[in-house]
């Protein structure tokens, strides 16, 4: 991702032959997470034969990009960090493709206001990100950030499984991508809710904290805005206090197998989706904007 | 016999390989879903195997590069997420390219279930079913770390989604 084409107006990049020969196909703005050079397929390319959102939805595609984005970069922090080498490599493919929905649904969001997805991810302030307070939560130790999958790894489960059916097909067709990759999310999540909490008195203590610590921004994921009763009259969007029952029962499911306790915290007060955050998001924020800001137009 | 102009558009996108698993071509892995003609130009139609895959920019460039050398100078890679990919689009063939190349293919159908049938996940290197999963995550987003208990060899396994 970056914010500003490198070469200020999107025409041919560099001198090599084979980019000459196919600038400007499909690609008018460079993408700094590009790995390799030349003219990558981004989601610019999903937005092009899609006809833009309208304000609602891309405002609720912002929404959950945001989610996705903020959690993904939490959970990068994880690579060389985590308990085992398989687990550095698991939370960094998680992390990959969180980034990846989260790509798809900012490019949606961004089109709608003639953005890229690098504008929103690099040159807004945090009162001005969307994302639930559960995915700015710091990572913790290795129990909490377990813990925090399971809730909102299945809560992202139901809901994109039910946005397979909006009415809008672009967001029906990056849920649909998306299911598929967080049903393992889930499944990783679980077997390691297992193995903590049926471990040792320590690992058992650990994840607990875990999800008592993350407990209270569960019940903001199942808030319902305005905004998402409007869409879902119009079968656009998923009424998020549905999905309530289904997810306390399939993770209840989990926490009683792992020989732990659904935790009773009352729910934190705040209102994310409008841009009221904890104190964590502004030193994520800086970290993951760092370098796009200081360097305005670099690809990496 | 006869070929149309579309089967030999096809064979060109078809020569494009992943660049993660260079044994396995875009068409063996069905991640090529069309090819046409629009005007002078030619319009190939791919879709990712996993949301964040890079490979696709690599692919897309390929693609772009291989119809350039046929001499279609004017070829557009589009990508679609819509229907998601699976395994079950992967060619037999491809599946016996995997298995060659050290890599256990993908096994059972998902066929739009959500329960995934645990089947046995055989040894490509000595084709043993006495194998464990020691992650769901590997080297690339569609592998998963697994170790033979017979050989004692790790190896990856293309994952059924």
């Amino acid at each position: 991702m970056s914010t500003h084409d490198l070469h200020g107006s999107g025409g041919p990049h560099g001198s090599d032959a084979v980019e000459d020969e196919f600038a400007g196909v499909g690609d008018t703005v460079a993408s700094a997470t590009r790995v390799t050079p030349g003219h990558a397929l981004r989601p610019e390319d999903i937005a092009l034969s899609a006809a833009p959102a309208d304000e609602d939805t891309a405002t609720y595609a912002l929404w959950l990009g945001d989610d996705a984005l903020i959690l993904a970069q939490r959970l990068a922090w994880w690579i060389s960090r985590a308990p085992e080498m398989e687990e550095d490599v698991a939370l960094g493919n998680i992390a990959l493709d969180l980034l990846g929905h989260a790509r798809s649904f900012l490019t949606y969001a961004a089109k709608f206001s003639g953005k890229t997805e690098d504008d929103l991810a690099y040159w807004r302030e945090d009162t001005e990100f969307t994302n639930l307070r559960i995915t700015e939560q710091p990572n913790g130790d290795f129990g909490a950030t377990i813990a925090r999958q399971l809730l909102f790894a299945t809560y992202q489960e139901l809901l994109y499984s039910a946005l397979t059916s909006s009415t809008d097909e672009t967001m029906a067709g990056i849920a649909a991508k998306a299911l598929k990759e967080v049903a393992y999310h889930v499944d990783h999540a679980t077997q390691w809710m297992l193995r903590l909490g049926d471990g040792t008195p320590e690992s058992h203590e650990r994840v607990q904290r875990g999800l008592d610590v993350m407990w209270p921004y569960v019940e903001e994921m199942f808030a319902d805005e305005e905004l998402t009763t409007r869409l879902a009259e119009r079968g656009v969007a998923v009424v998020p206090s549905s999905l309530r029952e289904e997810w306390l029962r399939r993770v209840t499911a989990v926490i009683e197998e792992s020989t732990l306790s659904v935790p009773t915290a009352k729910a934190a007060l705040a209102h994310s989706r409008a841009g009221d955050h904890s104190e964590h998001l502004g030193y994520l924020l800086a970290e993951m904007q760092v370098l796009a800001r200081k360097h305005p137009g670099a690809t990496w | 016999m006869t070929t149309t102009r579309e089967d030999q558009l096809r064979s060109i996108a078809a020569t494009v390989n992943d660049p993660e698993i260079p044994v396995l071509s875009i068409e063996d892995l069905g991640i090529l879903r069309d090819v046409r003609t629009e005007g002078d130009g030619v319009v190939v139609t791919i879709t990712p195997t996993y949301s964040g895959c890079p490979a696709m920019d690599t692919i897309a460039d390929d693609l772009r590069i291989a119809f350039r050398e046929a001499g279609y100078a004017d070829a557009r890679v589009e990508l679609t997420l819509s229907p998601a990919w699976t395994t079950d689009w992967m060619s037999q063939e491809g599946k016996g390219k995997l298995a060659a190349y050290g890599i256990a293919p993908p096994t059972g159908i998902r066929d739009g279930s959500r329960v995934r049938v645990g089947m046995s996940v055989k040894c490509p290197h000595c084709d043993s079913l006495d194998t464990r999963e020691i992650s769901h995550f590997g080297s690339t987003s569609c592998k998963a770390l697994y170790v033979c208990n017979a050989c004692h060899e790790p190896f990856d396994h293309f994952k059924v989604i």
